[in-house]
């Protein structure tokens, strides 16, 4: 019966969104207010039923209602409860109902915030929201119900993937649905300004935060699966440039330049149309990877099962959607943009540089993921794009793109003089070449060019980022100090220098090493002794698992012991890895089992990782900075 | 043209090209070694872990290196398969058993038969990246100098063999 009104709800959300979508477009068209009033009634009642919807499917999966086909797939009578509900999101349909759930948020927390607007355009932004709904909403009811039954009901449940049966599944999808989707108010946004023709910097006000909210919310969800795939699947990587990760760092990449042109559209009133194309075509990009997760059209270790119809549905919204709104830009945007001009040396150029490099990396990011595709259909036979293209591609929009932007955020608007421009960067510049090749030299032994390059890029971002907020501390009784949006800027620049310094080292200075370890053998690794103590028997609540207890020591000193597993899922039989991780600030010590090789040996790989938190840490400051940058008085008003 | 139609023309080439995506298969997988000599590898064997298995194994006669593992499905179903084309003597084949436990592929080979010649045991799965494996099972047929003539993803079973299989070797065979 509860599956039953979770569909049906699903079905009264249909209804809703189709007069969320439809009556305040023709309401705001013909200027009637009785029709553009619907809006946010509509869009609270579509919120709702989705919400019952979700809910039923989170209690048939908590009572273990194993007559629905996707509980019966997805879950078992011992997985501990807190994974019962997080099963709910781990496969096709119950995430697409996730990702419902949380477009339907998205719309009423703008419909809630958006009450200074001019209620056309607010009732635009509704109605455009509520005709993606409307397409989501019918992708999941005809092709992907999650409610469907299984006759007769299954005795037991053939369990949850063992690999997202981790605290890290649970909050990772959501996040990144959260970012995923919530390019989709600034979409709505851009054709609501599209449609009613006009578009100035207010627009680009009202756009920005949450167009900021969105990114954050990508940023983290993109580093906590990093994360999860990094102590998870036990190879010890924490990029693989899978497509699916790919699927989700494109959007992320658009997002950013789109954040940084935003901020020249609202201060300058340039790049109107540049703008509205980034809009675009970030939310694009969100659905190109849907449709590249869910049509089965590229494999990968996380595409979701592949059914051709869904990859149909998905790929005719897709075009109806980004064919409709470049149809409209094309119409509309040659009359946006404004002469302003500005000279070589201001912060446009800067922020324009930025775009393009940024963009540059998203195209080779999409190439890289679609030449498998594009080279089969020329007939040259499947072709596997691995890591090491993508690292090299990557590097060379990347690079330049990171010098840049030390100096970018130090360069005034309009116009900038040389003088003052040059004496501000000295200290930074000489802090940067310093401490750049005093980390790889003194703390690591060793540097070589492409370290050097990266530790300097790295420090140099950091310092210059800190000008602003230390020139604000320091400064005159009763000036003005620093404003919360520049204040944002420069944590998430410091966060970017975090975060490319991690990167440098860890692939630079890492060490790994796989042997044969019994109980008792001890073995260095880049100065550490790893002591196997002992490798025994656990259970835990659906596994059973091998364990292995290894000391760590450093010139006979103790460190910490870690307890690596190999566990096997009793219902799929699955083995799973479970690494051993002794993290400090500076460094993890990573120890994963193997397989057993035979007379009480096993085959261990042991990681030394330094610095490989701060690629995570300098992401999460990232997403601080957006916060603290969103949390700016202007938005508020 | 109107700049402002740039995008719109790029989406209208590019949705094509995901219309075909969609029709084709993404489980006919390639390997990066098609034509090129098979990687190098050495595995201790499974059942005897003093012996080592190499690439040398392999040279001298057509082989099928198959890649497998007791917690694949699609392993159990070709299973039979090849134990078939092992009985009938129709080509040598040399088993990688990938990412798995010794002791369950022991019991697997005991309880469902031997097809393979010798099996090395890949626990890391070290050799399975090597040779560019995407899942098991998965099949490769090598010619006596030792190139990979083809990859198959997936079980095996005779209509594939006599449809992917045979004519590759008739055509390696022929002067």
């Amino acid at each position: 019966m509860i599956p039953e009104i979770g569909q049906f709800a699903l079905i009264l959300a249909l209804s809703l969104a189709l007069c969320q979508g439809v009556l305040p477009l023709i309401g705001a068209h013909r200027d009637d207010a009785a029709m553009m009033s619907v809006a946010r009634p509509a869009a609270a009642g579509q919120f709702l039923f989705v919400a019952v919807s979700f809910g039923c499917l989170i209690w048939a999966f908590v009572t273990d209602d194993f007559s629905v086909l996707y509980v019966a797939n997805h879950s078992q009578l011992a997985l501990p409860t807190g994974y019962k509900i997080s099963a709910v999101w781990s496969a096709h349909e119950g995430s697409l109902l996730m990702w419902l759930l949380i477009l339907a948020a998205w719309t009423i927390a703008v419909a809630r915030y958006s009450k200074e607007l001019p209620q056309k355009f607010a009732a635009r932004v509704i109605g455009v929201l509520g005709l993606l709904s409307v397409g989501f909403l019918l992708f999941a009811l005809l092709t992907s119900n999650p409610f469907e039954r299984l006759h007769p009901a299954a005795i037991d449940g053939a369990d949850l993937n063992p690999l997202l049966q981790d605290p890290g599944l649970a909050i990772h999808p959501p996040l990144l649905y959260v970012g995923y989707v919530g390019f989709s108010v600034a979409f709505a946004f851009a054709i609501a300004a599209m449609l009613s023709g006009d578009l100035d910097q207010k627009w680009a006000r009202w756009t920005r935060p949450w167009t900021v909210i969105a990114w954050l919310f990508l940023t983290v969800g993109i580093a906590l699966g990093s994360w999860w795939a990094y102590y998870e699947l036990g190879w010890g990587g924490w990029w693989f440039w899978d497509p699916v990760e790919n699927a989700s760092f494109m959007p992320w990449l658009i997002g950013t330049a789109l954040i940084h042109s935003l901020a020249v559209t609202e201060r300058r009133g340039l790049f109107k149309s540049w703008t509205l194309l980034l809009a675009i075509s970030a939310f694009s990009l969100s659905l190109l990877g849907t449709f590249l997760v869910r049509s089965g059209i590229i494999v990968s270790v996380h595409a979701f099962a592949t059914d051709p119809t869904r990859g149909y549905f998905i790929l005719a919204f897709l075009a109806i959607v980004i064919i409709g709104a470049l149809i409209l830009y094309a119409w509309r945007a040659p009359a946006l943009d404004s002469a302003v001009g500005f000279r070589l040396l201001s912060r446009e150029t800067f922020l324009l540089l930025n775009n393009v490099l940024l963009v540059v990396a998203a195209t080779l990011v999409l190439l890289g993921t679609l030449a498998p595709l594009i080279v089969e259909m020329l007939n040259g036979g499947k072709i596997s794009i691995g890591p090491p293209w993508f690292q090299v591609a990557f590097l060379v929009p990347m690079l330049p793109l990171i010098f840049l932007l030390g100096l970018g955020m130090h360069t005034a608007w309009r116009s900038q003089d040389l003088g003052p421009w040059q004496r501000l960067f000295r200290v930074p510049a000489i802090i940067a070449i310093i401490v750049g090749l005093i980390i790889p030299l003194f703390i690591y032994g060793r540097v070589g060019l492409l370290v050097a390059v990266g530790c300097i890029a790295a420090v140099w971002i950091v310092a210059s980022s800190l000008i602003q907020p230390l020139r604000s501390w320091r400064r005159a009784e009763g000036s003005a100090g620093i404003s919360r949006s520049a204040l944002g800027m420069s944590i998430a620049h410091f966060g970017v220098g975090f975060f490319v310094l991690g990167v440098t080292i860890v692939s630079a200075f890492g060490e790994e090493s796989d042997r044969a370890m019994r109980a008792g053998d001890t073995i260095d690794v880049a100065g550490f002794q790893f002591e196997m103590r002992e490798i025994r028997d656990v259970q835990g609540p659906n596994y059973s698992a091998v364990e292995g207890v290894v000391e760590i020591r450093r010139d006979g000193e103790y460190i910490g012991t870690v307890r690596p597993q190999k566990r096997q899922y009793l219902v799929q039989q699955s083995w799973m890895t479970e690494a051993g991780i002794h993290p400090t600030w500076n460094k993890d010590l990573f120890v994963a089992l193997g397989d057993r090789i035979g007379g009480g040996a096993w085959s261990v790989r042991i990681q030394y990782k330094p610095m490989i938190r701060f690629i995570w840490v300098g992401a999460f400051i990232m997403a601080l900075g957006g916060l603290v940058s969103v949390s700016d008085r202007r938005y508020r008003q | 043209m109107n700049r402002f139609l740039l995008p719109l023309v790029a989406v209208v080439v590019f949705i094509p090209i995901l219309i075909l995506g969609l029709n084709t298969d993404p489980r006919k997988l390639p390997s990066p070694y098609i034509g090129k000599p098979a990687p190098q590898f050495e595995l201790p064997g499974l059942k005897d872990p003093s012996i080592t298995v190499t690439t040398a194994s392999l040279e001298g006669r057509m082989t099928l290196v198959n890649i497998w593992a007791t917690w694949c499905v699609g392993c159990r179903a070709e299973h039979q398969y090849l134990m078939q084309l092992a009985q009938q003597g129709t080509i040598p084949i040399y088993g990688i058993n990938w990412r798995d436990s010794r002791t369950q592929a022991l019991s697997w080979l005991e309880q469902l038969g031997d097809p393979y010649v010798v099996s090395g045991f890949d626990a890391d799965a070290r050799v399975g990246i090597d040779w560019g494996a995407y899942g098991a099972p998965e099949s490769f047929l090598v010619n006596p100098q030792g190139i990979v003539l083809y990859r198959f993803a997936g079980p095996l079973n005779q209509a594939i063999w006599e449809r992917e299989f045979q004519p590759r070797i008739l055509e390696d065979a022929a002067p």
